[in-house]
């Protein structure tokens, strides 16, 4: 799985993309003329993101006459949350562990 | 482990706790006592010390004591080398004692990365944690 970690850091590094993608996890789908009302920079440019979004499973895209819809896919980030929520829930674990030892030394 | 806080990624895990932080810190530097509530060790409170933390699962974390501000601070780096970068991980966890009405509040920081993803985040320069926070919300939100 590295090279798809990497890929999926390497597509949100970009501020512009990073946007794009926040704001279709915000509002949910939107159209490419919608996104590039918001973007502030040229339609082909956000049809470019999109086009590396949803090559690293970020975005998801339907077409409808001639519109072409994207949404967000939510599950794509799970390597990115995975990390500190794992540790999260050690070092929980480990602070009960350490209550546990406090009561003890008491007595 | 000078990488700006925004280039990092971190877990914080806060606990009020009714014990004095003299005890509490006792808890955190002490060899058997380490071994208690978190892992069996070689630990020594001065600054340089390098240790081993051995988990029960047979993993092995390499540490070296960063900081011993006494009853107040404790940090140290937690590496774990793996074959496979998915289980590599640098990182350095800082524990903070402040004193309240009641005990303790206890602050744990473990900010780091992996291998591959220092290499990721290195080419973006902020955001990274707010953008973070913020999708952790959405994620919950849509669960």
């Amino acid at each position: 799985m590295p090279s798809d970690h990497d890929l999926l850091f390497r597509t949100l590094a970009d501020p512009s993309r990073r946007a794009i993608f926040e704001r279709l996890c915000r509002d949910g789908e939107q159209t490419v003329g919608a996104l590039t009302a918001q973007a502030g920079i040229s339609q082909p440019a956000v049809s470019k993101h999109l086009g590396v979004l949803k090559q690293a499973g970020l975005v998801r895209d339907r077409h409808e006459g001639r519109q072409t819809h994207y949404r967000a896919q939510l599950s794509a980030l799970a390597p990115l949350i995975d990390w500190t929520s794992k540790m999260t829930g050690f070092w929980e674990r480990r602070f009960d562990a350490l209550e546990d030892l406090l009561k003890r030394m008491d007595q | 482990m000078t990488a700006a806080p925004g280039e990092t990624l971190s877990v914080v895990v806060e606990r009020d706790i009714p014990h004095p932080p003299e005890k509490i810190w006792r808890a955190l530097t002490q060899p058997h006592l380490i071994a208690d509530w978190l892992m069996q060790n070689d630990f020594s409170p001065s600054v340089g010390h390098r240790f081993n933390l051995r988990g029960d699962w047979g993993g092995v974390l390499d540490c070296e004591v960063l900081e011993v501000e006494p009853h107040k601070t404790l940090a140290y780096t937690w590496n774990f080398q793996h074959d496979d970068p998915a289980y590599a991980l640098n990182s350095v966890v800082t524990f903070t004692l402040t004193p309240t009405a009641a005990g303790t509040r206890l602050r744990m920081e473990q900010a780091g990365f992996r291998p591959e993803q220092k290499q990721a985040f290195g080419g973006a320069k902020a955001g990274w944690q707010q953008f973070l926070a913020k999708l952790e919300e959405v994620v919950a939100r849509a669960d």
